[in-house]
């Protein structure tokens, strides 16, 4: 086994996989990568979606990967959940190579990462709490008592323990959210991901979910990738935010570095501007000329 | 719904579905009368079995005391060979019964209907019915009755 | 003229790449299918969804076709005198043939259209890519009980049309036309045999159970995660269960035949 005293991180990272079954993230430590994207390429048909990704994230911290809409964020995530596998390049989960893994040990790391869908994936024949309890009773030979102290005490976290016999068709958007949240900290994950949390939600809601991501990363010192462009919200509460368009890394940095960068496609994208690099109008004849060839 | 009202239904339509399956077998077909595969074996040779088929029953007084269970052709004897199983509890057919194929109604099935004989010995696994009647062809009838009505016929005329 | 061989040589490649994934699916159900021995719970809820749900529709169908068989059947029979033999002809083209088939065709409608509905909006609402996530293979949560489910309901189903079916006849046959009620049920008996006949028939309904959860299930989890692609499977799934049923019903009669 490893030495307990405090190994250094190299040693840490290349242990192998059958030594990293215990979580070893109690401690933060921000200078060790949990996921690391090692040039990264992926298509889907003939577009391109990744062209050469490169992207560390360190443990502990909210990091936002931000882009236009079309960029392959959603993708992103479920390549490294190992839900899809890239034509070329490496995701590195914990040090481990998530593509080499056997369908055993792809699981046994899923168990440690928590996904929050953009429509929540809630299951809809099931109650909202058993939903949440649907993973222990999946991964755990719990006792029910024991079951119904942890779903309620998940329940409490997000503010629903009150709602815990509704059924999925019955909650908002917000709610639904929440709920998926509270389901997918059931098993107290090494790493949370977020895909879209933001969208399609009132202010009130989308100022809960941002609270209750911040939260959730401070109280359960946890990694967070959030997926998404609602720029402010998100910025406000990330210690790293990865810009990418056209398959790549476009610039990296704190939000702070970002506000201030020199690329104008940055900027046009931080400050939600409408016309900039990315042009307004999509490529098209001049305008006079088309009006008038039609006759 | 609760778990417990589900899982009553499924166990109501489970047991319908078994229920209906034991109609099928008991009073729908025949495995009631099926049960004499332990009985023992005796063979008969047949001019002509007709439309005797597998399966078919071996009566005797009316009674169904076993079934056909194999028809094949003697090369020697020119005749068919016809299998029966029959129950043991029917273990006392002499030695000289008779067998005949009989046809149930006009244009029913056709079965072996056997007569006792007058010996002590009887029939034994692997035993054989001497005596035989072959099955009447309906085809042969008919034409024999045509041929009298039309020689009768040319005599009335004449 | 070269687009069209172009084209249909696309929609051949499509049809056999379709086909191949259907195969690969019905191998991976089948390698998750003894998951079930331990939770034999999964199965017992799905069983109300597609088997209990689906009584009602079996009872009332094979109530009224034997009803319409004894009819038909007096009046062919009645002709050569022999009504009589009634309850064998209504028993004969339930358990050999329609029991099996029918069933197949309304479960194909009934339960089938509504597990490719689920699971093509499970797939659509990200609810398999969840559990994937959690760490849960669909294919044994979602996909092996249902599968169970449909193959278990389909002989019980059939057995269940046929004996109502019988008794439709009786009803018709013996309480409507004055045919002997004895006679309905002992040339019944007489003539209907349990391998060659009752057996057969459940032989078939098996294997109908097992194409038509194989279609449902593949339909819904093949299905295009959109509402349009979700309502084109289910469509699919009533269609092909259907015309597979009816050509495999053709093989497996050619078969028992001899």
């Amino acid at each position: 086994m490893v030495d307990t005293r405090g190994p250094a991180p190299e040693t840490l990272r290349s242990r192998r996989p059958d030594d990293a079954k215990e979580p070893l993230i109690n401690s933060v430590d921000h200078n060790r990568p949990l996921v690391e994207i090692r040039d990264l390429h992926f298509s889907r048909g003939s577009r391109k979606i990744f062209d050469g990704l490169n992207i560390v994230i360190p443990q502990g911290g909210i990091t936002a990967i931000m882009g236009p809409s079309g960029t392959g964020k959603t993708t992103l995530l479920k390549l490294i959940g190992g839900q899809l596998r890239p034509d070329r390049g490496q995701v590195l989960v914990d040090g481990q190579d998530v593509q080499r893994l056997s369908r055993a040990e792809l699981y046994r790391l899923r168990m440690r990462m928590g996904m929050l869908f953009q429509s929540g994936a809630l299951l809809t024949d099931l109650s909202v709490f058993e939903n949440v309890a649907f993973p222990l009773r999946e991964h755990t030979r719990l006792p029910e008592r024991m079951i119904r102290t942890l779903v309620l005490m998940k329940l409490e976290a997000v503010g629903l323990r009150g709602a815990r016999d509704m059924m999925p068709a019955e909650l908002s958007g917000g709610m639904a959210r929440r709920v998926a949240l509270a389901r997918a900290i059931a098993l107290d994950p090494v790493m949370i991901m977020y895909d879209e949390p933001l969208t399609g939600l009132d202010p009130i809601t989308l100022g809960v979910i941002v609270t209750l991501v911040k939260r959730m990363n401070d109280a359960l010192g946890v990694t967070s990738i959030i997926v998404s462009h609602d720029v402010a919200e998100i910025a406000a509460i990330s210690d790293h935010i990865h810009l990418i368009s056209g398959g790549k890394v476009v610039e990296s940095g704190t939000p702070a570095e970002l506000e201030t960068t020199a690329s104008e496609w940055s900027r046009q994208f931080m400050q939600g501007l409408p016309d900039g690099p990315v042009p307004f109008h999509y490529p098209a004849d001049a305008y006079e000329q088309d009006l008038l060839g039609g006759a | 719904m609760t778990t417990r009202t589900i899982e009553i239904l499924v166990g109501i339509f489970v047991a319908l579905g078994l229920a209906a399956l034991f109609m099928l077998a008991m009073k729908v077909s025949n495995l009631t009368e099926y049960s004499d595969e332990g009985g023992y074996t005796v063979s008969a040779n047949f001019d002509n079995i007709g439309g005797l088929k597998v399966r078919a029953p071996v009566t005797m007084a009316g009674v169904r005391i076993g079934r056909v269970t194999g028809i094949q052709y003697d090369r020697e004897r020119y005749q068919a060979t016809v299998a029966m199983t029959i129950a043991p509890a029917y273990d006392y057919l002499p030695v000289d019964s008779h067998a005949s194929i009989f046809t149930a109604g006009l244009l029913g099935e056709q079965y072996i209907a056997i007569e006792p004989g007058a010996e002590d010995e009887t029939l034994r696994q692997g035993g054989r019915i001497e005596h035989t009647q072959s099955a009447l062809v309906l085809e042969q009838i008919i034409g024999r009755v045509l041929v009298s009505l039309t020689t009768g016929g040319g005599n009335g005329n004449e | 003229m070269l687009g069209t061989l172009q084209r249909l040589g696309r929609w051949g490649l499509g049809v056999f790449e379709r086909l191949g994934r259907g195969h690969l699916f019905l191998l991976q159900t089948i390698g998750c299918l003894g998951v079930i021995v331990m939770r034999p719970r999964l199965v017992i809820r799905e069983l109300h969804s597609v088997g209990v749900l689906s009584l009602l529709i079996i009872v009332v169908s094979g109530t009224f076709v034997g009803m319409v068989l004894a009819y038909q059947g007096y009046i062919t029979l009645v002709r050569f005198g022999a009504a009589e033999a009634l309850g064998t002809a209504v028993a004969l083209s339930l358990v050999r043939e329609l029991g099996p088939v029918v069933t197949a065709l309304l479960f194909a409608g009934r339960a089938g259209s509504a597990l490719t509905a689920e699971i093509g909006l499970m797939k659509a609402t990200e609810q398999l890519s969840g559990m994937e996530m959690m760490a849960v293979n669909p294919m044994q949560r979602v996909i092996a009980p249902r599968f169970w489910a449909a193959f278990l309901s389909m002989p019980l189903l059939a057995a269940i049309f046929s004996a109502v079916g019988v008794m439709g006849g009786y009803f018709v046959g013996v309480g409507l036309l004055g045919v002997d009620g004895g006679s309905y049920w002992s040339q019944m008996q007489a003539s209907v045999d349990f391998h060659e006949d009752v057996m057969n028939g459940i032989i078939k309904s098996v294997a109908f159970g097992f194409v038509a959860a194989w279609i449902a299930l593949f339909e819904g989890y093949d299905a295009v995660p959109t509402s349009e692609g979700v309502s084109r499977a289910t469509t699919r799934t009533v269609v092909h269960t259907a015309l597979a049923v009816l050509a495999l019903d053709f093989i497996l009669t050619g078969l028992m035949f001899q």
